[in-house]
Protein backbone atom coordinates (compact mmCIF):
# COMPACT_ATOMS: atom_id res chain seq x y z
CA UNK A 1 0.00 0.00 0.00
CA UNK A 2 1.60 3.23 -0.95
CA UNK A 3 2.41 6.08 1.34
CA UNK A 4 2.72 9.75 0.83
CA UNK A 5 5.46 10.76 3.26
CA UNK A 6 8.25 12.97 4.22
CA UNK A 7 11.64 11.89 4.14
CA UNK A 8 15.06 13.97 5.53
CA UNK A 9 18.05 13.79 3.54
CA UNK A 10 21.03 12.44 5.96
CA UNK A 11 23.71 12.09 3.34
CA UNK A 12 24.30 12.81 -0.59
CA UNK A 13 27.32 12.06 -2.25
CA UNK A 14 28.77 10.75 -6.01
CA UNK A 15 29.78 7.16 -6.29
CA UNK A 16 31.63 7.86 -9.61
CA UNK A 17 31.18 10.77 -12.00
CA UNK A 18 27.51 10.61 -12.87
CA UNK A 19 26.11 8.32 -10.13
CA UNK A 20 24.92 9.14 -6.54
CA UNK A 21 24.17 7.85 -3.74
CA UNK A 22 21.40 9.44 -1.19
CA UNK A 23 20.59 8.29 1.97
CA UNK A 24 16.92 9.34 3.26
CA UNK A 25 15.06 8.53 6.82
CA UNK A 26 11.78 8.93 7.45
CA UNK A 27 8.57 6.29 7.29
CA UNK A 28 9.56 4.00 4.79
CA UNK A 29 7.39 1.46 5.99
CA UNK A 30 5.41 1.17 2.90
CA UNK A 31 8.08 -0.26 0.74
CA UNK A 32 7.62 -3.75 1.05
CA UNK A 33 9.96 -5.61 -1.71
CA UNK A 34 13.31 -5.42 -3.94
CA UNK A 35 12.91 -3.87 -6.91
CA UNK A 36 10.05 -1.19 -5.49
CA UNK A 37 10.22 2.31 -6.23
CA UNK A 38 9.87 6.02 -4.98
CA UNK A 39 8.69 8.95 -6.67
CA UNK A 40 10.31 12.31 -5.21
CA UNK A 41 8.58 15.65 -5.37
CA UNK A 42 11.36 18.26 -6.93
CA UNK A 43 10.85 22.24 -6.01
CA UNK A 44 10.33 23.85 -9.32
CA UNK A 45 9.18 20.53 -11.41
CA UNK A 46 5.67 19.96 -11.86
CA UNK A 47 6.11 15.65 -12.48
CA UNK A 48 7.66 13.63 -9.56
CA UNK A 49 10.54 11.31 -9.90
CA UNK A 50 10.46 7.95 -9.56
CA UNK A 51 13.80 6.35 -8.40
CA UNK A 52 14.49 2.40 -7.67
CA UNK A 53 14.75 1.65 -3.87
CA UNK A 54 18.68 0.49 -3.44
CA UNK A 55 18.49 -0.74 0.15
CA UNK A 56 16.27 -0.20 2.76
CA UNK A 57 17.70 -0.60 6.53
CA UNK A 58 14.99 0.13 9.66
CA UNK A 59 14.05 3.73 8.70
CA UNK A 60 16.71 4.54 6.54
CA UNK A 61 16.21 4.30 2.43
CA UNK A 62 19.30 4.18 0.15
CA UNK A 63 18.43 5.06 -3.85
CA UNK A 64 21.29 5.28 -6.11
CA UNK A 65 20.62 7.20 -8.93
CA UNK A 66 22.00 8.54 -12.35
CA UNK A 67 21.96 12.58 -12.83
CA UNK A 68 20.60 12.51 -16.46
CA UNK A 69 18.33 15.36 -16.03
CA UNK A 70 17.01 18.09 -14.58
CA UNK A 71 15.37 16.36 -11.70
CA UNK A 72 18.01 14.01 -11.02
CA UNK A 73 20.53 17.03 -11.08
CA UNK A 74 18.11 19.00 -8.46
CA UNK A 75 18.76 15.70 -6.62
CA UNK A 76 22.69 15.65 -6.34
CA UNK A 77 22.60 19.31 -5.05
CA UNK A 78 20.54 18.42 -2.59
CA UNK A 79 22.38 18.81 1.09
CA UNK A 80 21.96 16.61 4.41
CA UNK A 81 18.66 17.98 5.75
CA UNK A 82 17.03 18.31 2.73
CA UNK A 83 13.21 17.19 3.36
CA UNK A 84 11.58 15.46 0.25
CA UNK A 85 7.57 14.59 -0.39
CA UNK A 86 7.79 11.33 -1.71
CA UNK A 87 5.30 8.31 -2.68
CA UNK A 88 6.48 5.20 -0.89
CA UNK A 89 6.13 1.54 -1.74
CA UNK A 90 5.48 2.07 -5.85
CA UNK A 91 5.41 -1.08 -8.46
CA UNK A 92 5.30 -4.63 -7.62
CA UNK A 93 9.13 -5.63 -7.06
CA UNK A 94 10.89 -8.89 -7.95
CA UNK A 95 9.42 -11.93 -6.21
CA UNK A 96 12.11 -13.92 -4.38
CA UNK A 97 10.26 -17.23 -4.11
CA UNK A 98 11.02 -18.57 -7.63
CA UNK A 99 15.33 -17.69 -6.86
CA UNK A 100 16.15 -21.64 -5.85
CA UNK A 101 19.24 -22.45 -4.57
CA UNK A 102 21.77 -20.46 -7.13
CA UNK A 103 20.32 -17.33 -8.55
CA UNK A 104 21.50 -14.99 -10.83
CA UNK A 105 21.25 -11.06 -10.59
CA UNK A 106 22.71 -9.42 -13.79
CA UNK A 107 22.48 -5.40 -13.61
CA UNK A 108 23.64 -2.78 -16.08
CA UNK A 109 24.10 0.42 -15.51
CA UNK A 110 21.90 2.60 -12.95
CA UNK A 111 19.71 -0.59 -13.74
CA UNK A 112 22.44 -2.32 -10.64
CA UNK A 113 20.37 -0.34 -7.98
CA UNK A 114 18.01 -2.34 -7.41
CA UNK A 115 19.63 -6.04 -6.95
CA UNK A 116 21.25 -4.66 -3.84
CA UNK A 117 18.69 -5.42 -1.32
CA UNK A 118 17.54 -8.03 -3.29
CA UNK A 119 21.38 -9.64 -2.68
CA UNK A 120 21.08 -9.27 0.50
CA UNK A 121 17.48 -10.65 1.27
CA UNK A 122 18.47 -13.77 -1.10
CA UNK A 123 21.86 -14.23 0.77
CA UNK A 124 19.69 -13.72 4.18
CA UNK A 125 18.23 -16.46 3.20
CA UNK A 126 21.19 -18.39 2.90
CA UNK A 127 21.08 -18.57 -1.35
CA UNK A 128 24.01 -18.71 -3.07
CA UNK A 129 23.89 -15.55 -5.12
CA UNK A 130 25.51 -14.87 -8.34
CA UNK A 131 26.21 -11.25 -9.59
CA UNK A 132 27.13 -10.01 -13.00
CA UNK A 133 27.27 -5.84 -13.30
CA UNK A 134 27.86 -4.21 -16.68
CA UNK A 135 28.95 -0.89 -17.53
CA UNK A 136 30.51 1.10 -20.33
CA UNK A 137 33.78 1.92 -19.24
CA UNK A 138 36.22 1.67 -15.54
CA UNK A 139 35.27 5.09 -14.30
CA UNK A 140 31.43 4.43 -14.35
CA UNK A 141 31.68 0.75 -12.34
CA UNK A 142 29.71 0.95 -8.85
CA UNK A 143 28.81 -1.56 -6.36
CA UNK A 144 31.15 -4.44 -6.96
CA UNK A 145 32.58 -4.50 -3.54
CA UNK A 146 29.58 -3.67 -1.80
CA UNK A 147 27.72 -7.15 -3.64
CA UNK A 148 31.34 -9.14 -3.05
CA UNK A 149 30.58 -8.20 0.85
CA UNK A 150 27.23 -9.66 1.02
CA UNK A 151 29.44 -12.53 -0.01
CA UNK A 152 27.97 -12.61 -3.95
CA UNK A 153 30.15 -14.08 -6.67
CA UNK A 154 30.35 -10.62 -8.46
CA UNK A 155 31.63 -10.61 -11.90
CA UNK A 156 31.96 -6.87 -13.78
CA UNK A 157 31.82 -6.55 -17.24
CA UNK A 158 33.12 -3.25 -19.33
CA UNK A 159 31.93 -2.29 -23.02
CA UNK A 160 35.35 -1.23 -23.33
CA UNK A 161 37.33 -4.10 -21.51
CA UNK A 162 38.69 -1.37 -19.48
CA UNK A 163 37.54 -3.19 -16.13
CA UNK A 164 36.48 -6.98 -15.66
CA UNK A 165 35.60 -9.07 -18.57
CA UNK A 166 35.61 -6.97 -21.78
CA UNK A 167 31.88 -6.82 -23.42
CA UNK A 168 28.54 -7.66 -22.43
CA UNK A 169 26.98 -9.11 -19.45
CA UNK A 170 25.49 -11.62 -21.70
CA UNK A 171 29.55 -12.50 -22.04
CA UNK A 172 30.33 -12.68 -18.54
CA UNK A 173 27.31 -15.46 -17.46
CA UNK A 174 28.35 -18.08 -15.20
CA UNK A 175 27.19 -21.70 -16.28
CA UNK A 176 24.82 -23.21 -13.43
CA UNK A 177 21.86 -20.83 -12.02
CA UNK A 178 18.58 -21.42 -10.73
CA UNK A 179 16.80 -18.24 -11.99
CA UNK A 180 17.53 -14.84 -13.07
CA UNK A 181 16.50 -11.62 -11.84
CA UNK A 182 17.86 -8.32 -14.10
CA UNK A 183 17.33 -4.80 -14.33
CA UNK A 184 18.99 -2.28 -17.04
CA UNK A 185 18.95 -0.77 -20.45
CA UNK A 186 16.36 -2.39 -22.78
CA UNK A 187 19.17 -3.76 -25.19
CA UNK A 188 20.86 -5.41 -22.08
CA UNK A 189 17.60 -7.10 -21.25
CA UNK A 190 16.84 -8.01 -24.49
CA UNK A 191 20.18 -10.14 -24.73
CA UNK A 192 19.55 -11.41 -21.33
CA UNK A 193 16.42 -12.68 -22.29
CA UNK A 194 17.75 -14.42 -25.34
CA UNK A 195 20.77 -15.81 -23.66
CA UNK A 196 19.44 -17.26 -20.57
CA UNK A 197 17.99 -20.65 -20.19
CA UNK A 198 15.86 -20.30 -16.96
CA UNK A 199 12.96 -18.78 -15.61
CA UNK A 200 13.00 -15.24 -14.80
CA UNK A 201 12.23 -11.64 -13.44
CA UNK A 202 12.99 -7.93 -15.33
CA UNK A 203 12.89 -4.55 -14.24
CA UNK A 204 11.64 -1.90 -16.83
CA UNK A 205 12.10 1.71 -17.09
CA UNK A 206 9.37 3.94 -19.01
CA UNK A 207 8.31 7.65 -18.32
CA UNK A 208 5.89 7.53 -16.08
CA UNK A 209 2.82 10.29 -14.94
CA UNK A 210 1.84 9.71 -11.98
CA UNK A 211 3.69 6.53 -10.88
CA UNK A 212 0.87 4.34 -9.00
CA UNK A 213 -1.44 3.25 -11.74
CA UNK A 214 -3.89 5.86 -12.15
CA UNK A 215 -2.75 7.90 -15.91
CA UNK A 216 -1.94 4.93 -18.05
CA UNK A 217 0.79 6.90 -19.16
CA UNK A 218 3.80 4.35 -18.80
CA UNK A 219 1.68 0.81 -20.27
CA UNK A 220 3.40 -1.76 -22.37
CA UNK A 221 1.89 -4.44 -23.97
CA UNK A 222 3.12 -8.00 -22.92
CA UNK A 223 1.54 -11.55 -23.59
CA UNK A 224 -0.48 -11.40 -20.86
CA UNK A 225 -2.42 -7.95 -21.80
CA UNK A 226 -1.70 -4.60 -21.47
CA UNK A 227 0.54 -3.80 -18.31
CA UNK A 228 1.49 -0.66 -16.68
CA UNK A 229 5.12 -0.42 -15.56
CA UNK A 230 4.47 1.77 -12.42
CA UNK A 231 2.04 -0.24 -10.91
CA UNK A 232 1.61 -3.61 -12.54
CA UNK A 233 5.67 -3.94 -12.58
CA UNK A 234 8.28 -2.33 -13.01
CA UNK A 235 9.29 -6.07 -13.03
CA UNK A 236 7.91 -8.50 -15.72
CA UNK A 237 8.45 -12.10 -16.07
CA UNK A 238 10.41 -13.73 -18.96
CA UNK A 239 7.48 -15.66 -20.53
CA UNK A 240 5.39 -12.95 -20.07
CA UNK A 241 7.41 -10.01 -21.93
CA UNK A 242 6.87 -9.25 -25.74
CA UNK A 243 9.44 -7.23 -27.16
CA UNK B 1 -21.70 26.62 8.23
CA UNK B 2 -21.31 26.35 4.52
CA UNK B 3 -23.10 24.55 2.11
CA UNK B 4 -21.02 22.90 -0.32
CA UNK B 5 -23.88 20.92 -2.08
CA UNK B 6 -24.30 21.48 -5.98
CA UNK B 7 -26.80 20.52 -8.40
CA UNK B 8 -25.16 19.07 -11.74
CA UNK B 9 -28.35 18.30 -14.54
CA UNK B 10 -30.45 17.49 -11.94
CA UNK B 11 -28.35 15.21 -9.60
CA UNK B 12 -27.56 17.37 -6.29
CA UNK B 13 -23.64 16.35 -5.27
CA UNK B 14 -22.25 16.93 -2.00
CA UNK B 15 -19.84 19.33 -3.35
CA UNK B 16 -18.43 20.11 -6.84
CA UNK B 17 -15.21 18.08 -6.43
CA UNK B 18 -14.98 15.70 -9.79
CA UNK B 19 -11.49 14.03 -10.65
CA UNK B 20 -11.89 13.97 -14.40
CA UNK B 21 -11.49 11.34 -16.72
CA UNK B 22 -7.99 9.49 -17.29
CA UNK B 23 -6.34 11.05 -14.11
CA UNK B 24 -8.67 8.61 -11.71
CA UNK B 25 -8.87 5.57 -13.69
CA UNK B 26 -11.77 3.47 -12.16
CA UNK B 27 -10.93 4.78 -8.74
CA UNK B 28 -9.32 1.79 -7.57
CA UNK B 29 -5.77 3.23 -6.96
CA UNK B 30 -7.72 6.52 -5.14
CA UNK B 31 -10.10 4.64 -3.09
CA UNK B 32 -6.74 2.49 -1.67
CA UNK B 33 -5.67 5.62 -0.33
CA UNK B 34 -8.54 7.13 0.87
CA UNK B 35 -12.86 7.21 1.20
CA UNK B 36 -13.21 8.58 -2.34
CA UNK B 37 -17.16 8.70 -1.51
CA UNK B 38 -15.42 12.46 0.20
CA UNK B 39 -16.14 13.24 -3.69
CA UNK B 40 -18.94 15.23 -5.38
CA UNK B 41 -18.26 12.32 -7.76
CA UNK B 42 -15.79 11.38 -10.51
CA UNK B 43 -15.47 10.91 -14.11
CA UNK B 44 -14.40 7.24 -15.23
CA UNK B 45 -11.46 6.54 -17.50
CA UNK B 46 -12.54 7.57 -21.24
CA UNK B 47 -14.53 4.16 -22.28
CA UNK B 48 -14.69 3.47 -26.49
CA UNK B 49 -16.58 0.76 -27.83
CA UNK B 50 -13.35 -1.63 -28.49
CA UNK B 51 -10.56 -2.47 -26.15
CA UNK B 52 -7.41 0.80 -26.94
CA UNK B 53 -4.39 -0.22 -25.83
CA UNK B 54 -3.40 3.49 -26.71
CA UNK B 55 -0.47 5.38 -28.28
CA UNK B 56 3.40 3.79 -27.80
CA UNK B 57 5.40 5.37 -25.46
CA UNK B 58 6.67 7.56 -23.92
CA UNK B 59 3.55 9.27 -23.52
CA UNK B 60 4.21 11.44 -20.94
CA UNK B 61 6.51 14.47 -20.96
CA UNK B 62 7.37 17.25 -18.39
CA UNK B 63 6.27 21.27 -18.92
CA UNK B 64 6.86 24.21 -16.87
CA UNK B 65 4.16 23.75 -14.32
CA UNK B 66 2.25 21.17 -15.90
CA UNK B 67 2.78 18.02 -18.19
CA UNK B 68 1.61 16.85 -21.48
CA UNK B 69 0.12 13.51 -22.61
CA UNK B 70 -0.24 11.22 -25.42
CA UNK B 71 -2.31 7.97 -23.84
CA UNK B 72 -4.59 8.36 -26.84
CA UNK B 73 -7.51 6.54 -24.88
CA UNK B 74 -6.25 3.08 -23.56
CA UNK B 75 -9.35 1.48 -22.16
CA UNK B 76 -10.43 -2.14 -21.77
CA UNK B 77 -13.85 -1.68 -23.97
CA UNK B 78 -16.90 -0.94 -22.67
CA UNK B 79 -17.90 -4.57 -22.58
CA UNK B 80 -15.11 -5.03 -19.63
CA UNK B 81 -15.69 -1.49 -18.07
CA UNK B 82 -19.48 -2.70 -17.86
CA UNK B 83 -18.51 -6.62 -16.32
CA UNK B 84 -15.64 -5.84 -14.47
CA UNK B 85 -14.71 -2.47 -13.70
CA UNK B 86 -18.30 -1.25 -12.57
CA UNK B 87 -18.52 -4.02 -10.42
CA UNK B 88 -15.39 -3.43 -8.55
CA UNK B 89 -16.02 0.30 -8.19
CA UNK B 90 -19.82 -0.76 -6.87
CA UNK B 91 -17.62 -2.06 -3.79
CA UNK B 92 -15.57 1.12 -2.69
CA UNK B 93 -18.28 3.93 -4.44
CA UNK B 94 -21.53 4.32 -3.72
CA UNK B 95 -22.36 7.49 -5.59
CA UNK B 96 -23.65 8.35 -9.47
CA UNK B 97 -21.02 8.23 -11.76
CA UNK B 98 -19.73 10.20 -14.50
CA UNK B 99 -19.08 7.64 -17.67
CA UNK B 100 -16.96 9.52 -20.03
CA UNK B 101 -16.91 8.41 -23.41
CA UNK B 102 -15.06 8.50 -26.90
CA UNK B 103 -15.75 7.50 -30.28
CA UNK B 104 -14.54 7.12 -33.81
CA UNK B 105 -17.78 7.31 -35.39
CA UNK B 106 -20.76 8.58 -34.42
CA UNK B 107 -22.58 5.29 -34.58
CA UNK B 108 -19.80 4.48 -32.52
CA UNK B 109 -20.23 7.15 -29.58
CA UNK B 110 -24.21 6.34 -29.76
CA UNK B 111 -23.58 2.60 -29.16
CA UNK B 112 -21.09 3.10 -26.39
CA UNK B 113 -22.93 5.67 -24.42
CA UNK B 114 -26.42 3.43 -25.17
CA UNK B 115 -24.50 0.44 -23.21
CA UNK B 116 -24.05 2.63 -20.29
CA UNK B 117 -26.76 4.48 -20.08
CA UNK B 118 -28.46 1.43 -19.05
CA UNK B 119 -25.63 0.84 -16.07
CA UNK B 120 -27.46 1.60 -12.86
CA UNK B 121 -24.33 3.30 -11.53
CA UNK B 122 -24.33 6.04 -14.29
CA UNK B 123 -25.64 9.15 -13.20
CA UNK B 124 -24.24 10.72 -16.38
CA UNK B 125 -22.64 10.24 -19.64
CA UNK B 126 -19.42 12.78 -20.31
CA UNK B 127 -18.97 12.62 -24.50
CA UNK B 128 -15.75 13.35 -24.92
CA UNK B 129 -15.18 15.01 -28.04
CA UNK B 130 -12.08 16.56 -27.68
CA UNK B 131 -9.30 13.75 -27.38
CA UNK B 132 -6.08 15.11 -29.03
CA UNK B 133 -4.34 12.63 -29.32
CA UNK B 134 -6.08 9.52 -31.05
CA UNK B 135 -6.42 10.17 -35.37
CA UNK B 136 -9.81 10.03 -37.11
CA UNK B 137 -11.97 10.47 -33.86
CA UNK B 138 -11.76 12.33 -30.28
CA UNK B 139 -11.09 15.87 -31.36
CA UNK B 140 -12.31 15.69 -34.85
CA UNK B 141 -15.64 15.69 -33.77
CA UNK B 142 -15.25 18.69 -31.27
CA UNK B 143 -13.40 21.14 -33.86
CA UNK B 144 -16.68 21.23 -35.94
CA UNK B 145 -20.11 22.66 -34.51
CA UNK B 146 -21.64 20.27 -37.12
CA UNK B 147 -19.91 17.06 -36.49
CA UNK B 148 -20.41 18.00 -32.08
CA UNK B 149 -23.76 18.45 -33.17
CA UNK B 150 -24.14 15.11 -34.75
CA UNK B 151 -22.43 13.10 -32.48
CA UNK B 152 -24.77 15.25 -29.25
CA UNK B 153 -28.21 14.47 -31.79
CA UNK B 154 -26.90 10.53 -31.90
CA UNK B 155 -26.41 9.72 -28.43
CA UNK B 156 -29.39 11.86 -27.24
CA UNK B 157 -31.63 9.58 -29.09
CA UNK B 158 -30.68 6.63 -27.43
CA UNK B 159 -30.16 7.80 -23.92
CA UNK B 160 -32.13 8.97 -20.66
CA UNK B 161 -29.50 9.87 -18.54
CA UNK B 162 -28.08 13.52 -18.76
CA UNK B 163 -25.04 13.94 -21.13
CA UNK B 164 -22.22 16.51 -21.06
CA UNK B 165 -20.15 17.18 -23.89
CA UNK B 166 -16.94 17.17 -23.20
CA UNK B 167 -14.94 20.50 -25.22
CA UNK B 168 -11.97 20.98 -26.39
CA UNK B 169 -9.83 23.78 -26.22
CA UNK B 170 -7.74 23.41 -29.41
CA UNK B 171 -10.58 25.84 -31.76
CA UNK B 172 -11.13 29.07 -32.59
CA UNK B 173 -14.43 29.93 -31.14
CA UNK B 174 -15.10 27.34 -28.59
CA UNK B 175 -19.06 29.05 -27.81
CA UNK B 176 -19.80 28.28 -31.00
CA UNK B 177 -18.95 24.85 -30.55
CA UNK B 178 -20.78 24.71 -26.71
CA UNK B 179 -23.82 26.45 -28.42
CA UNK B 180 -24.24 23.83 -31.36
CA UNK B 181 -24.00 21.36 -28.37
CA UNK B 182 -26.53 22.91 -26.46
CA UNK B 183 -28.89 23.21 -29.38
CA UNK B 184 -28.37 20.01 -30.58
CA UNK B 185 -29.99 18.72 -26.93
CA UNK B 186 -26.60 18.03 -24.84
CA UNK B 187 -27.59 18.66 -21.09
CA UNK B 188 -24.09 20.49 -19.82
CA UNK B 189 -20.75 21.22 -21.33
CA UNK B 190 -17.78 20.16 -19.01
CA UNK B 191 -14.30 22.25 -20.74
CA UNK B 192 -11.46 22.61 -21.12
CA UNK B 193 -10.15 19.49 -22.10
CA UNK B 194 -5.97 19.31 -23.12
CA UNK B 195 -4.59 22.25 -25.04
CA UNK B 196 -2.21 20.50 -28.06
CA UNK B 197 0.98 20.71 -27.33
CA UNK B 198 4.88 19.38 -28.11
CA UNK B 199 8.45 19.41 -26.86
CA UNK B 200 11.60 18.29 -28.17
CA UNK B 201 14.53 16.20 -26.79
CA UNK B 202 17.88 18.25 -27.29
CA UNK B 203 19.65 15.28 -26.80
CA UNK B 204 18.13 12.76 -29.32
CA UNK B 205 16.59 15.92 -31.67
CA UNK B 206 13.29 14.31 -31.35
CA UNK B 207 9.83 14.86 -29.64
CA UNK B 208 9.78 13.42 -26.53
CA UNK B 209 6.43 12.32 -27.01
CA UNK B 210 6.19 8.87 -29.43
CA UNK B 211 3.09 10.16 -30.98
CA UNK B 212 4.68 13.38 -31.84
CA UNK B 213 2.37 16.06 -29.90
CA UNK B 214 0.24 15.55 -26.55
CA UNK B 215 -2.34 17.10 -24.37
CA UNK B 216 -0.85 20.23 -22.04
CA UNK B 217 -2.46 19.78 -18.77
CA UNK B 218 -1.72 21.27 -15.08
CA UNK B 219 -1.71 24.82 -14.16
CA UNK B 220 -0.10 26.45 -16.52
CA UNK B 221 -3.20 25.96 -18.10
CA UNK B 222 -5.56 27.18 -15.51
CA UNK B 223 -6.16 31.02 -16.72
CA UNK B 224 -6.98 30.04 -20.37
CA UNK B 225 -9.48 27.15 -18.87
CA UNK B 226 -10.98 30.04 -16.58
CA UNK B 227 -11.02 32.22 -19.68
CA UNK B 228 -13.32 29.73 -21.62
CA UNK B 229 -15.54 28.70 -19.14
CA UNK B 230 -16.27 32.03 -18.28
CA UNK B 231 -17.27 32.73 -22.35
CA UNK B 232 -19.39 29.48 -22.89
CA UNK B 233 -20.94 30.14 -19.18
CA UNK B 234 -22.10 33.73 -20.86
CA UNK B 235 -22.91 32.22 -23.97
CA UNK B 236 -25.56 28.73 -22.79
CA UNK B 237 -27.89 28.15 -20.73
CA UNK B 238 -27.14 24.53 -19.33
CA UNK B 239 -24.83 23.21 -17.17
CA UNK B 240 -21.15 23.93 -17.40
CA UNK B 241 -18.37 21.90 -16.03
CA UNK B 242 -15.12 23.60 -15.25
CA UNK B 243 -11.86 21.72 -15.62
CA UNK B 244 -8.38 22.54 -16.83
CA UNK B 245 -5.39 22.89 -14.09
CA UNK B 246 -7.68 22.98 -10.79
CA UNK B 247 -5.40 22.34 -8.09
CA UNK B 248 -6.45 24.02 -4.65
CA UNK B 249 -10.13 24.78 -3.22
CA UNK B 250 -9.22 28.58 -4.61
CA UNK B 251 -9.14 27.65 -8.08
CA UNK B 252 -12.29 25.37 -7.41
CA UNK B 253 -14.22 28.72 -6.23
CA UNK B 254 -12.34 30.83 -9.08
CA UNK B 255 -13.81 28.27 -11.42
CA UNK B 256 -17.15 28.35 -10.28
CA UNK B 257 -17.06 32.33 -10.45
CA UNK B 258 -16.20 32.19 -13.72
CA UNK B 259 -19.95 30.34 -14.40
CA UNK B 260 -18.84 26.34 -13.89
CA UNK B 261 -21.86 24.57 -11.53
CA UNK B 262 -19.25 21.89 -10.96
CA UNK B 263 -15.37 21.89 -11.51
CA UNK B 264 -12.94 18.68 -12.37
CA UNK B 265 -9.45 18.23 -11.54
CA UNK B 266 -7.02 16.50 -13.38
CA UNK B 267 -3.24 16.54 -13.71
CA UNK B 268 -3.32 17.55 -9.59
CA UNK B 269 -4.54 13.74 -9.11
CA UNK B 270 -1.52 12.31 -10.67
CA UNK B 271 1.35 14.37 -9.02
CA UNK B 272 -0.48 14.08 -5.43
CA UNK B 273 -2.61 11.06 -4.82
CA UNK B 274 -4.54 12.97 -1.88
CA UNK B 275 -5.17 16.19 -4.08
CA UNK B 276 -8.72 15.54 -4.35
CA UNK B 277 -9.16 14.82 -0.75
CA UNK B 278 -7.13 17.68 0.25
CA UNK B 279 -9.68 19.90 -2.17
CA UNK B 280 -12.66 18.63 -0.50
CA UNK B 281 -11.62 19.32 3.10
CA UNK B 282 -10.26 22.66 2.68
CA UNK B 283 -13.37 24.07 0.25
CA UNK B 284 -15.63 25.03 3.40
CA UNK B 285 -12.57 26.92 5.24
CA UNK B 286 -11.97 28.53 2.39
CA UNK B 287 -15.66 29.31 1.67
CA UNK B 288 -15.75 31.34 5.11
CA UNK B 289 -12.44 32.68 4.31
CA UNK B 290 -14.01 34.48 1.49
CA UNK B 291 -17.85 34.88 2.89
CA UNK B 292 -19.48 32.38 0.73
CA UNK B 293 -22.17 30.38 2.44
CA UNK B 294 -23.23 28.39 -0.44
CA UNK B 295 -21.50 27.12 -4.13
CA UNK B 296 -24.59 27.06 -5.95
CA UNK B 297 -25.55 31.48 -5.54
CA UNK B 298 -21.89 31.25 -6.09
CA UNK B 299 -21.96 29.74 -9.77
CA UNK B 300 -25.15 31.01 -10.77
CA UNK B 301 -26.00 27.03 -10.32
CA UNK B 302 -29.53 28.00 -9.24
CA UNK B 303 -30.39 28.96 -12.38
CA UNK B 304 -28.97 26.22 -14.12
CA UNK B 305 -30.23 23.34 -11.73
Amino acid sequence: MMKDVVLTVTENRPLTPYVYQMELQGDVSAIAAPGQFVNLKLNGLYLRRPISVCDINGDRLTLVYKVVGKGTGQMAALPAGARLQTLTGLGNGYDLAPAGEAPLLIGGGVGVPPLYWLARRLRAAGRRVQVVLGFNTRQEVFYEQNFAALGCAVTVTTADGSYGVKGFVTDALPADYTYVYTCGPEPMLRAVHKAITTGGQFSFEERMGCGFGACMGCSCQTLAGPKRICKDGPVLLKEEILW
Amino acid sequence: MVDTRVNLCGITLDNPVIPASGTFGYGHEFAACYDINCLGTFSCKGTTLQPRFGNPTPRIAECPAGMLNAVGLQNPGVEAVIAEELPKLKACFHKPIIANVSGFSVEEYAQTCRLLNAQPQVGWLEVNISCPNVHGGGMSFGTDPHAAAEVVKAVKAVTTKPVIVKLSPNVTDIVAIAKACEQAGADGVSLINTLLGMRFDLKTKRPVLANGTGGLSGPAVFPVAVRMVYQVAQAVSIPVVGMGGVSSAEDVLEMMLAGAVAVQVGAANLVDPFACKTIVDDLPRVMERYQITSLQQLSGGANHG
